[in-house]
């Protein structure tokens, strides 16, 4: 985190909270500074802006709910259920990554742990391996489990840093691909499970476009909500701290290896739900839904849309689905790869911070006034 | 002034377009379209463009036109996993709205389109080259048509075959998924039935480098290995079963003796000879038919392999017959496609490589090739056509009662160990 967006979750941390309950970081000199900055904006804040909602976030929640209603059966299932549920896991990454400073290549594993966990737990084709537990039983469990697999996935690699974190989160990665793809008493090696459907609830069929849209919306927004709450969290900005100075943060007094392992697990738990929601989604699950290329797609939907908001993980989500759908139509059909690579490529070399620093450039070029209002406020 | 000028050519521009439109669709043909799902990324990227050349060619042979309409492909590809392949298959059939569907090339794609396709009763389904036997065999779509045959149907009369030649003691290496699975079965089925024992199996991870550990399990007193692995994996075991100083003479799977294995240059390359496979089509095969196919092939496709492959084989035929049976119906798919059902389940035609048709389960009923390597006149090796075993079912020549006691072929089925 720069020091600006420090400031910035400082000064919404300061609006938000009474001071008898701000957490303790906030008794820090520059805490003091973004109070009396947010003092010095203007009148108090109406109670919208207070909680947090503006006026686009009601524009967003309008378009995401109707959408189902306007796009094809197609666009609800394939490009807007599977972009929320790749979102979140891809949402998982950018809150490890972007918050925590551990960026994590095993958290398509993780959600194909959860993926595995419902088919092994529920019903699925191969009545051998399969449990047959009701379906909310073994979705439950199968994130409960995720979560503790994340967990010890964090435990394992916390103790390193940068590069050698990634190093040893694709260790992990692999290692469960190639554990699913021979272990046949567990997995069901390389044919993995089939007919792993979403369930029937309430009278609702959740194997149809627009209820499964629905969950998947619910997770995805809820997963967001997590995220935005966390990282303004006493927890989170702990997590920052550690992120920006660790041994600064140990000397405070902070536990850095307990806050980093408790952060596997709370992104372990994003990711996990949306394994489920991914294992439903396409309705079977094997080896190569975890293989190193999903592994790496999480990781280029985080990097496209941009780490620095939550955001980020969904909009480039919308990006990465809609280009592996529609490049093979625009271009020459075997080359269509090139397309995908080319805009990642274009996208990364013109903002290193994604989609949404692109936002952020287009937004400062275009209207100066809110740029000169918004450095105001972040100075 | 200027918002009016502005105004009027843009709605000029409009109305132009919307012109245009309108004289495009009067003077176009009707257009049928056609999704067509191989592989252009993935481990089968090679194999996959090739299917879209088979596919091209049944189209070409037919001028691009079919039942009296101009037959459009609207290509998409997968890499080779199931997810990518339904997702794909999905695009196709409900964003480009193709009424008949081809695809897609490996096993396990073809059993997930194949359960994809009960959900969209309407529209027909035709394989590409995946050859999983449950995708007909277990809870089967009555949407989805496979006019070739598949992997255990494609060793039918191997077993005999290698029995004639005195292999009586076997033992197996084979990678571990479906296919190969499939490929076991179909050769048992008949070795065991005939007397003959595969003393051992030994499975190992598609993609296995070292083999040290299954050379030293292959017991002393065996006649003959049955090697099912493919491409560099048969590769690297020849390589360093010769360097253990193995000497057995052996058998090989549809895709195991092939060009990789053939131009093979180690010093046990004379022993070759006479390794025995079986499959679908093999290069040599000596009809007016096939020659032409390759002919056609060689013609049409400059950067293709220098004969056709197995997969463009494959989606040839299948193609071949989704256009035949739209020529028989004249273009006729109202009615929820009933009439094109009827006719693509009476469609019968001499393929390059023997009859296509299918049973009552939509599968494929077809040749099947067995072939020995065999040195050319200038010194290379190729693979010699020595029996043609028509008709073969999916029940691998069994009555229909005894193959289901059997089952699907696994690790365990078949086995005759003593």
């Amino acid at each position: 985190m720069s020091a600006s967006q420090w400031r910035r979750a400082m000064n919404s941390g300061a609006r938000s909270a009474s001071p008898s309950s701000l957490p303790r970081p906030t008794r820090s000199p520059e805490a003091g500074a973004a109070r009396r900055v947010a003092a010095a904006i203007g009148p108090a804040p109406l109670w919208s802006e207070r909680i947090g909602i503006r006026p686009r976030h009601l524009v967003v929640l309008a378009a995401v709910i109707l959408y189902p209603f306007i796009a094809s059966p197609f666009f609800t299932y394939q490009i807007g259920a599977q972009s929320l549920a790749l979102g979140l896991i891809a949402l998982s990454l950018t809150f490890l990554g972007g918050y925590g400073g551990m960026v994590s290549l095993a958290q398509m594993t993780v959600a194909g742990f959860a993926g595995y966990g419902v088919a092994i737990f529920g019903s699925s084709s191969v009545a051998a391996v399969s449990l047959g537990w009701p379906w909310w039983l073994a979705s439950a469990f199968a994130v409960l489990a995720a979560t503790v697999f994340a967990a010890a996935v964090g435990w394992l690699s916390v103790r390193t840093e940068g590069i050698y974190t990634i190093m040893i989160t694709l260790a992990v990665g692999v290692a469960f691909f190639y554990l699913a793809q021979q272990n046949y008493t567990v997995f069901n090696g390389f044919g993995g499970f089939s007919k792993v459907a979403a369930p029937e609830f309430l009278g609702i069929d959740f194997k149809e476009p627009v209820p499964f849209y629905f969950v998947t919306l619910a997770c995805a927004l809820a997963g967001y909500f997590v995220v935005k709450h966390l990282v303004r969290a006493p927890f989170g900005i702990a997590l920052q701290g550690i992120r920006d100075n660790p041994r600064r943060m140990a000397s405070l007094g902070y536990h850095v290896t307990a806050h980093r392992v408790a952060a596997y697990a709370v992104a372990g738990l994003l990711a996990a739900v949306g394994g489920v929601l991914m294992v439903w989604y396409n309705g079977r699950i094997s080896p190569g839904t975890v293989n190193l290329g999903a592994m790496i797609g999480i990781l280029i939907i985080a990097v496209l849309g941009g780490m620095k908001h939550p955001v980020g993980a969904f909009i480039g989500a919308i990006v990465y689905v809609l280009l592996q759908n529609f490049a093979i139509d625009l271009f020459v059909r075997e080359r269509f790869n090139l397309v995908i690579g080319g805009v990642f490529l274009a996208i990364v070399l013109f903002s290193p911070d994604g989609l949404l620093g692109l936002w952020a450039m287009l937004r400062s070029r275009l209207v100066p006034t809110r740029l000169s209002h918004q450095k105001r406020r972040q100075l | 002034v200027k918002a009016t000028k502005k105004r009027l050519l843009s709605r000029s521009i409009v109305g132009a377009a919307a012109a245009l439109c309108l004289l495009g669709s009067a003077a176009a043909q009707e257009t049928l379209k056609i999704g067509l799902l191989a592989n252009l990324e993935g481990p089968f990227a090679v194999p996959g463009q090739d299917g879209y050349r088979g596919a091209d060619m049944a189209l070409k042979e037919k001028n691009g036109m079919a039942g009296g309409k101009k037959i459009e492909f609207v290509k998409v590809s997968s890499d080779a996993t199931p997810d990518k392949a339904v997702a794909m298959t999905r695009k196709a059939v409900e964003q480009d709205k193709v009424q008949i569907m081809i695809g897609p090339l490996s096993g396990d794609e073809g059993i997930a389109v194949k359960n994809y396709a009960k959900t969209k009763p309407d529209i027909t389904f035709i394989n590409g080259s995946s050859g999983a036997q449950a995708t007909t065999l277990a809870d089967p779509a009555a949407n989805f048509y496979r006019f070739n045959t598949e992997g255990a149907q494609w060793m039918v009369g191997l077993g005999e075959h290698a029995l004639a030649k005195g292999y009586k003691r076997t033992f197996l290496i084979s990678e571990d998924y479906g296919f190969p699975y499939s490929q076991v079965q179909g050769f048992m089925a008949s070795y065991c039935a005939k007397g003959g024992k595969v003393v051992d199996k030994a499975w190992v991870p598609l993609g296995t480098k070292d083999y040290a550990s299954v050379i030293a399990k292959i017991p002393k007193d065996i006649d003959a290995l049955v090697v099912v692995l493919g491409g560099s994996d048969a590769v690297n075991f020849l390589t360093q079963y010769e360097q253990t100083g193995g000497n057995k003479p052996m058998i090989g799977g549809s895709i195991t003796v092939d060009q990789t294995v053939l131009n093979y240059k180690g010093k046990r390359r004379e022993s070759l000879l006479g390794t025995a496979s079986a499959g679908p089509m093999a290069d040599s095969i000596d009809t007016p038919e096939w020659k032409k196919f390759v002919a056609d092939y060689k013609a049409q496709f400059k950067d293709g392999f220098p004969s056709p492959s197995l997969f463009a084989y494959l989606y040839y035929i299948n193609t071949r017959a989704t256009l035949e049976a739209l020529d028989a119906v004249k273009g006729d798919l109202s009615g929820g496609q009933k009439a094109y059902r009827a006719a693509l389940q009476k469609t019968n035609f001499k393929g390059p490589a023997g009859e296509v048709k299918i049973d009552a389960n939509r599968n494929g009923v077809g040749t099947t090739y067995i072939t020995e390597v065999t040195k050319a006149a200038d010194g290379s090796f190729y693979n010699k056509v020595v029996k043609t075993v028509p008709n073969i079912s999916q029940t691998l020549g069994l009555p229909e009662a005894e193959f289901k006691k059997m089952g699907l072929g696994s690790r365990d089925v078949p086995d005759c160990r003593k």
